[in-house]
């Protein structure tokens, strides 16, 4: 059974999926959903356990031999990613009877949870998996069930935030498929532990530069790296407030990933960093995407609207970590992705529970919010002091690795700017929590009560994650160091 | 070079016309259309790179010593089936905002949405 880990990880939540059919009642679904994120955690957690122990797993899909066969590869980053993913989804899931009850018509429920049980299964497929077209099936997977997901959206808008994702997400995913095929033209073979071996071969070619651009702009455009995030915010604002809590927490992690694993495993660092201006480009969009997206989301009225743009900046420092091409910078990166989806989980559920008892996400409805919902503001609260990165938060413990792997680079220019950053998270957080605490209730939100215990369990969970994470460290930065180290080909 | 390599020049120029038409036009049915003629670009590429000289359709038979690589074919396979879903899925979208502004001109829909603002 254990041998088999890496491909139930995959298959347990994607054959549970068209099951959701056979259970007629939604609350039967959500709960057989719920378990089936649970198993995934479980999973997830002992293939993590069993790769920081004994190095490596390889599981050859029917037993096919690898450059033939399909197989799944699960290192340190693997696993990381996998732990990362179904945690925060059964937490979400967790909220989700209740939050949907409001949001999506009762009849769509099954197809909800289905096309959520779609979504995270593909997302760990392109995770686990170690075949290049693979990646890209799985990507199309998670792209269409995102796509629906978004659509459900009360809003009106969610329908024009969906197609317009749509018509972004199919573009990049072409493009990968492009590059996909053009290394396959070359090489002759998909596996990527085979590409890795035979690119350098025929790197110096233009066909190999061309299918690294390819694949690269299509992975950009699937995390929102400035300028191609325009899909994003309105996607996040629209969709149901249960969907953007996992997506917000997930999905441009899982494309950080597909960048880290072309850049250092597929073409090598050298290829990757030294042909290619890759550096340079990366470090100056990330900044200028913490800068223009903090700005922009400074001036939003919708709160979901504001955190969607928030989470393109996050992305802007996870970029400026990656490009350092160092041990310390990449660490950096890894750790504020695992920290970054306890915050923004934390946010969007807190959020979701403010929707639901509210019915809106304006910034105008939040007034005198911090007296009737005081637990959930204060998750707002905490979860936005995590994103400033103030000490004793997960927040924090990032920014902290960030700078240093800045510094050690000798960059100190940048060092500044990063701080700069958080700056301008300070003020849109400032404007949540004025409006909330500092402004007299509207006449007409005198009734309204704390969000029920299906919200809050949830959302302090992930509250005193953040906490938890900020000051025992161990779990994170170790899992983060090793993967990274594993990647630049360092003995730990 | 021209002739020789005939297929790839019909993949370039499809997919730039794909492409274009979906940044180019405001209508979301062709919008639509665009992306998949961009999309039957690439799979016309990986179709052609499975082209071996003088083989023939891989089937095993007596007589056929060389046969083009069957791979490409089979993956195009998938990549074909997940085109038809995006493309279903977008033209259910394109219904759905039909339905619910009235219009599939992507300018009238923003104008829309920023009166609503």
């Amino acid at each position: 059974m254990l041998v088999h880990l890496p491909i139930l990880q995959v298959i347990v939540p994607l054959m549970a999926a068209p099951l959701c059919l056979f259970l007629s009642k939604p609350r039967l679904v959500w709960l057989f959903a719920l378990i089936v994120s649970g198993l995934s955690f479980l999973i997830s957690s002992l293939l993590l356990e069993q790769v920081m122990t004994s190095g490596t797993i390889v599981y050859e899909l029917g037993g096919w031999e690898a450059p033939w066969g399909i197989e799944y590869r699960i290192d340190q980053l693997n696993a990381f990613l996998l732990l990362i993913i179904s945690a925060i989804s059964t937490v979400v899931l967790f909220a989700a009877n209740t939050s949907i009850s409001k949001e999506i018509p009762e009849n769509k429920h099954t197809i909800f949870y289905i096309l959520y049980l779609l979504s995270l299964a593909s997302m760990l497929g392109i995770v686990a998996t170690g075949d290049a077209f693979n990646v890209f099936v799985f990507l199309e997977i998670s792209s269409l069930s995102a796509y629906a997901l978004i659509a459900l959206g009360e809003d009106r808008r969610a329908l024009w935030a969906s197609f317009q994702y749509l018509i972004m997400g199919t573009i990049g995913a072409t493009f990968i498929l492009i590059g996909i095929g053009l290394m396959y033209q070359m090489t002759g073979t998909l596996n990527m532990e085979d590409l890795s071996k035979r690119l350098p071969e025929v790197e110096q070619t233009r066909t190999v530069f061309t299918a690294f651009a390819f694949v690269i702009v299509g992975v950009c455009l699937k995390l929102a790296m400035f300028p191609l995030h325009l899909w994003l915010p309105n996607a996040y604002a629209y969709a149901p407030s249960i969907v953007t809590a996992f997506f917000a927490a997930t999905a441009t992690k899982v494309a950080v990933y597909l960048l880290i694993r072309f850049t250092f495993s597929v073409f090598d660092l050298s290829f990757s960093f030294t042909h290619l201006p890759l550096q340079l480009l990366f470090v100056v969009l990330g900044l200028v995407g913490i800068f223009v997206a903090s700005t922009a989301a400074i001036y939003q009225t919708n709160i979901k609207l504001l955190f969607a743009y928030s989470s393109i900046a996050q992305i802007g420092y996870m970029l400026v970590g990656y490009s350092m091409t160092s041990v310390a910078g990449l660490t950096a990166t890894l750790l504020h992705m695992f920290n970054h989806a306890l915050i923004k989980g934390a946010l969007f559920l807190a959020l979701a529970a403010v929707v639901y008892r509210i019915g809106s996400a304006q910034l105008s409805q939040f007034q005198g919010l911090g007296r009737q919902m005081p637990i959930t503001m204060a998750a707002i609260v905490i979860g936005g002091l995590s994103l400033i990165g103030v000490p004793l938060t997960v927040g924090f413990v990032s920014k902290w690795y960030l700078v240093m792997a800045v510094i050690q680079n000798g960059w100190w220019p940048l060092a500044v700017l990063i701080l700069l950053g958080s700056l301008l998270a300070v003020v849109y957080v400032w404007r949540i929590v004025e409006t909330a605490y500092f402004k007299p209730a509207l006449a007409s939100s005198e009734t309204i009560k704390e969000a029920p215990l299906s919200f809050l369990i949830p959302i302090w969970t992930l509250v005193l994650a953040n906490i938890y994470f900020g000051i025992d460290t161990r779990l994170s930065v170790q899992v983060a160091q090793a993967a990274s180290q594993s990647l630049f080909g360092v003995s730990p | 070079m021209l002739i020789g390599l005939y297929n790839y020049w019909v993949v370039v120029v499809l997919m730039m016309v794909g492409f274009y038409i979906v940044i180019a036009h405001g209508n979301l049915i062709k919008k639509i259309v665009g992306l998949s003629i961009f999309q039957t670009s690439v799979f016309i590429f990986y179709i052609s790179t499975a082209n071996v000289d003088g083989g023939t359709a891989p089937i095993l038979a007596e007589g056929i010593e060389q046969y083009s690589n069957p791979l490409p074919h089979v993956l195009i396979l998938t990549a074909i089936v997940v085109g038809i879903a995006t493309t279903a899925l977008g033209l259910a979208l394109a219904v759905r905002i039909k339905e619910t502004y009235g219009s599939v001109e992507e300018l009238e829909i923003q104008n829309k949405d920023n009166q609503d603002c």
